[in-house]
């Protein structure tokens, strides 16, 4: 930019934008709490709404001031960072895509410089544009700022699911008066089986189950890590006077347990729920007698 | 034995749990496609289970690599490379057999991936790394015939 432009308007673009965001700080929070973003958030009361963009605008004059209109890093996004990410958190709760959290943030950047334009419409033309230049690419690092924390946010709920899905993917089931099952379904990785252990333990303390069953019919995969987990449960089990037996080996997780060299010997196994269950029944000393009359009408 | 070898399909990180469902998910639906039986299939997947955990366990992370192959005779296949830049296998023999562990597992991995497939072959170099390349046919290709 030329030197004597610069002299003329005696202020640098960015510090040009800082005033104009802290002049113009009221008239931005109300815009912006009518745009989607903000709308879909603070569903309770516009107030809310103005009251954060009220927050988002200061934080930019306090980046602006610094003059890193760049740098995500700034300290002037501090103050907004736990803000944003609850925004963010907000909407990716409501079903959003990251895409779609980008471009409802995108949508409040012309509501902002669409008001520079107005109050720099008297001034020359390359100082119109090196300030129109510095607010889009400070919204720009909000942009970046907000997609970083949704992203964090984004993490911590897959995080969250996996705990739950630990929590709730292994019933304990009562078969009979001490017999107990447990249907694994999944992949049995080191942290799932550690939790499979602990509540079948739990199960035979409470239930005073002598015999525990732990069916293979939903693991799709059976290697010799997950082999070493469901021996290491059977051993605990065992420790705790119960008897384990181990049901749904498929025909085809047999040949590859052969062939792994994996000695399943130690362990007992039928190949389906039913067979354990008639197995753990018969030494529970119960006779399962059929009945005559259903007999007779299968015939 | 001779066979045409198709581009790589596909190349998948190694790096977490969660990457070793990928890799077994990804062999699965490969077999399925290539007409592999249920039986194959899950030796297969096995294999790659094992292979793919070595990679991230003793390796530090890596990769595979899986390529739908073809024999001269036109039997399909399917052939998965494991990398790692890892510090190596120090005695070769010695991880292949049957319970040796470097771990905590149950020393089967290596030596029965080799069972699980219909080729094996291992690469390992201290300080560079360890290649595993392992390939089965959907249906097993006639044994060369052994020198009298």
């Amino acid at each position: 930019m030329p030197e004597q432009q610069a002299a003329e308007h005696q202020t640098n673009p960015v510090e040009e934008v800082e005033a104009f965001l802290r002049r113009r700080r009221e008239q931005i929070a109300q815009r912006w709490a009518d745009a989607t973003l903000f709308r879909t958030v603070f569903t309770v009361s516009r107030d809310e709404a103005v009251e954060a963009g009220r927050t988002v605008v200061e934080a930019l004059a306090a980046v602006a001031a610094s003059g890193r209109v760049e740098d995500a890093e700034a300290d002037g996004f501090a103050v907004v960072r736990e803000q944003l990410a609850r925004t963010a958190h907000s909407r990716a709760r409501a079903g959003a895509t990251l895409a779609q959290i980008s471009a409802e943030m995108d949508a409040l950047r012309p509501l902002v410089t669409d008001l520079l334009l107005d109050e720099l419409s008297e001034a020359p033309a390359e100082h119109l544009r090196e300030c129109t230049t510095a607010l889009t690419v400070l919204m720009g690092t909000l942009r970046l700022v907000m997609l970083e924390t949704t992203t964090i946010a984004g993490q911590e709920l897959i995080n969250r699911q996996r705990l739950e899905l630990l929590e709730i993917a292994t019933p304990v089931i009562k078969l009979w008066e001490g017999i107990v099952a447990v249907p694994l379904i999944g992949t049995l990785d080191s942290a799932r089986s550690q939790v499979v252990m602990e509540t079948l333990l739990d199960a035979v303390v409470e239930q005073h189950a002598r015999i525990a069953i732990l069916d293979i019919t939903g693991v799709p995969t059976v290697d010799s890590l997950v082999a070493q987990h469901l021996m290491k449960t059977v051993a605990a089990a065992r420790l705790m006077g119960a008897e384990c037996i181990v049901s749904g080996i498929r025909p085809a997780i047999a040949q590859t347990i052969v062939h792994l060299g994996i000695d399943l010997s130690s362990v007992l196994t039928r190949a389906s729920l039913a067979d354990a269950l008639a197995y753990a029944l018969q030494q529970q000393g119960a006779h399962i007698v059929p009945n005559p009359a259903s007999t007779v009408e299968a015939r | 034995m001779t066979h045409s070898t198709g581009s790589v399909s596909a190349c998948l990180p190694i790096h977490s749990d969660l990457d070793l469902v990928r890799v077994r998910q990804h062999v699965r639906q490969m077999t399925a496609q290539l007409g592999f039986r249920l039986v194959e299939q899950t030796k297969l997947v096995t294999a790659a289970s094992e292979l793919a955990r070595n990679a991230l366990i003793h390796g530090g992370g890596g990769q595979m690599e899986c390529t739908p192959v073809s024999s001269s005779g036109g039997v399909q296949g399917l052939r998965l490379v494991f990398s790692d830049q890892g510090p190596g296998i120090a005695d070769l023999d010695q991880a292949l057999s049957d319970g040796y562990t470097s771990g905590e597992g149950l020393g089967m991995g290596l030596g029965g991936a080799r069972r699980l497939v219909h080729e094996f072959s291992i690469d390992s170099r201290r300080g560079v790394g360890t290649t595993v390349t392992v390939t089965s046919w959907t249906s097993r290709p006639p044994r060369p015939r052994e020198a009298p």
